[in-house]
């Protein structure tokens, strides 16, 4: 789950990770008030939504006064702003952070995730801050400093000390950096996140260190244990389907081609995908229905697949192990009843009683093209697209 | 011969009261697989019945390895106590450890981790399907019927990825020594390499299919890994070519971030050591069998 920079300050400011003042509005009154309670030599007025990019998209604003604020803020809410990251149908801002802009004198990166190569949680550092850390990962590897963390002793205060060194934040100001590092490790452990990215740390002109951006990614699989977390998420920011989806424990990501398909389990779901791509289609979603796959979650799925205008044909992908095809089958075949579908259905089934299961989808009278095997599957489905579209 | 498990292995069941443990349970227990005992805090003294056999049930696994000399265990407890659970496990001496369970934080797997270190325990998972020696052993959920014995091993990051290319070898006539799901998760026990150092010194094991998908890096290792020390032909697949950046294709630890962890990279790290990758999904099976020729 990922939160907008307005609530991952607000979690920084909890482990006393100085950033600057400043409060999140929905109306440019609220911007105003805001911006006037600050008293703010410079201003800044940012979109909160979940995607970086948004300076160059215009969602990052200066300015010198409340009034200014405000209508910063009028220009920004409820439009639609397009990032790198946001895909091309772009995101709406809905809340805009109206905060202190101190004056930069240097820009730092600094990172904190899990490595999944030695399994321990990792910082990651750069002096080169404010820019995407995979271009400089690119061009100037060297330029990046990690250090991994012993998780049975956590953070110590020399590898601290070996990172703020590493950033130039030695000095007069080494020991509240070092405090700021080693309470960047705990707000990463005690939040089960997932990242922690401050793009850029910046030193100011009294040379205070300041996390003038944050983003947050917490681990879904710990969420029930952090409450307070949990209730930040946003759904304005998720795709309506994949919401829907995840009500009826489907694993849903909307994509942007016109063949959807149903699959039981992660990785045959994701393969299924690449052989339609394969075979000359583009795949309009990734759903895995899990090991259950019952008449109620097909039907709910089927349900989501068909809310897709995009959609011209639906691939089913079933590999029966435990559940037998005959049961699949008749589950299938009370959906397609229960929804009505008008797209053109290939339904492949593997496994257990998979004669059986052929013979119920061909004996129901309804229009469904099966297949045999992976690649006839996807062929057909394909051709039939084609066909309808 | 195979690897990790056969018929001398001893299984104990860790959450067999509940009801994805019994049921499983009982699949690997009609499978052959000497299913031991059981353990579920508080419910020690009970028995479970498997195909009408009594299983005892344990409040530890220190007490089930005493007293059924249990040396494997299978995890299906939940999400949020299975980390215990795998450091209860390693606690009472069991060597194999088989987490079946999905959705356990990354922190907890980070910790588990660490603590296994250094020692001699093996750990299986989580987020798997678990591991299978086709006619002598099967510990996990995957479907026990679609395996027969034979030449080839499988090592897969994924479950019904893994049942369908068993199936094509199936199929073709052509069994398996040993099948391991390593799981999806991003921090995980046995790996592709530890795996694959496993299989170049069993004389059972032939060839290798390995089945990796997207995020990490692990397929890169173990292709440079390969190209050093594996002497068996190996045939890979990769999912995830169509994948979209920045999201987690079902499993944890399937997520293509910060420009790394792409299926295109991957194939090419594979292809680059000499190892012969699927086009697609359905042509696992050919493309190991076209190496054997």
């Amino acid at each position: 789950m990922n939160v907008h920079e307005y609530q991952a300050k607000e979690i920084l400011r909890r482990y006393n990770i100085p950033v600057p003042p400043g409060s999140v509005a929905s109306t440019p009154e609220e911007a105003e008030k805001i911006a006037r309670e600050l008293r703010a030599k410079k201003l800044v007025v940012k979109i909160q939504i979940h995607a970086g990019g948004r300076g160059k998209a215009g969602g990052v604003k200066l300015c010198d006064t409340p009034a200014e604020a405000a209508q910063l803020a009028r220009q920004m809410l409820g439009k639609t702003f397009v990032t790198h990251q946001t895909g091309p149908q772009g995101k709406v801002a809905h809340k805009v952070f109206v905060a202190d802009a101190p004056n930069i004198k240097r820009e730092i990166y600094l990172s904190v995730l899990v490595d999944r190569t030695v399994g321990r949680p990792a910082f990651l550092a750069s002096t080169e801050g404010g820019v995407d850390i995979e271009t400089v990962a690119a061009k100037t590897p060297e330029k990046i400093f990690k250090e991994a963390i012993d998780p049975a002793i956590g953070m110590q205060p020399f590898q601290a000390r070996k990172i703020a060194y590493a950033l130039g934040l030695g000095g007069a100001e080494l020991q509240t950096n070092v405090a700021l590092l080693l309470n960047l490790y705990r707000a990463f452990m005690e939040t089960d996140a997932s990242l922690i990215e401050i793009n850029p740390l910046i030193v100011d002109d009294a040379g205070k260190v300041i996390a003038l951006d944050a983003k947050f990614g917490f681990d879904d699989n710990a969420l029930y244990r952090h409450k307070d977390i949990a209730a930040m998420r946003d759904l304005n920011e998720e795709d309506p389907r994949e919401v829907e989806a995840s009500k009826h424990n489907l694993n849903y990501i909307g994509l942007d081609g016109d063949i959807a398909c149903m699959v039981n389990g992660a990785g045959l779901a994701m393969a299924t995908m690449d052989i339609i791509k394969h075979y000359g289609g583009n795949p309009a979603n990734f759903l895995d229905v899990g090991g259950g796959a019952t008449q109620e979650t097909v039907t709910e799925a089927f349900k989501i697949l068909c809310s897709d205008k995009n959609v011209s044909g639906i691939l089913v992908n079933i590999f029966g192990g435990i559940m037998k095809c005959d049961v699949i089958a008749t589950g299938i075949v009370g959906a397609v009843r229960e929804v009505k579908l008008t797209v053109p259905l290939v339904v492949r089934l593997e496994g257990t009683n998979v004669d059986l299961g052929k013979k119920i989808l061909k004996d129901s009278g309804l229009p469904i093209i099966t297949a045999d095997g992976l690649a006839d599957a996807a062929q057909k489905v394909v051709a039939a697209a084609k066909k309808k579209a | 011969m195979s690897i990790l498990v056969d018929k001398n292995t001893r299984l104990i069941v860790q959450g067999l009261t509940g009801s994805a443990g019994k049921f499983h349970a009982e699949q690997c227990a009609k499978y052959g697989t000497n299913v031991v005992g059981g353990v579920t805090p508080g419910r020690g003294g009970e028995t479970v019945e498997l195909n009408g056999v009594k299983i005892q049930v344990f409040n530890t696994v220190v007490e089930a390895v005493r007293e059924t000399s249990a040396n494997v265990s299978c995890i299906f407890v939940p999400a949020a106590f299975a980390a215990d659970a795998i450091l209860e496990a390693a606690d009472a001496g069991i060597e194999l450890i088989i987490a079946i369970t999905e959705g356990i934080p990354v922190l907890d797997m980070v910790k588990v981790k660490r603590a296994i270190a250094g020692t001699n325990v093996k750990l299986i998972g989580p987020n798997c399907p678990g591991i299978i020696t086709p006619g002598a052993c099967k510990i996990g959920i995957m479907p026990g019927y679609i395996h027969k014995p034979g030449p080839v091993g499988v090592i897969s990051r994924s479950g019904t990825l893994t049942y369908e290319a068993v199936w094509q070898l199936t199929s073709r006539g052509l069994g398996q020594s040993t099948c391991i799901g390593i799981g999806g998760d991003p921090v995980k026990g046995l790996d592709f390499i530890d795996l694959l150092e496993m299989f170049e010194t069993d004389p059972q094991t032939e060839s290798v299919i390995i089945i990796g998908e997207i995020g990490g890096s692990a397929e890169e290792e173990a292709a440079a890994w390969i190209k050093d020390n594996f002497t068996k032909p190996v045939a890979a697949f990769i999912g995830g070519v169509t994948a979209p950046p920045g999201r987690r294709m079902g499993h944890a630890g399937a997520i293509i971030s910060g420009g790394s962890g792409k299926a295109s990279d991957k194939i090419a790290a594979l292809q680059a050591a000499g190892i012969a990758v699927a086009p697609t999904p359905a042509e696992i099976g050919a493309t190991l069998i076209g190496l054997m020729k």
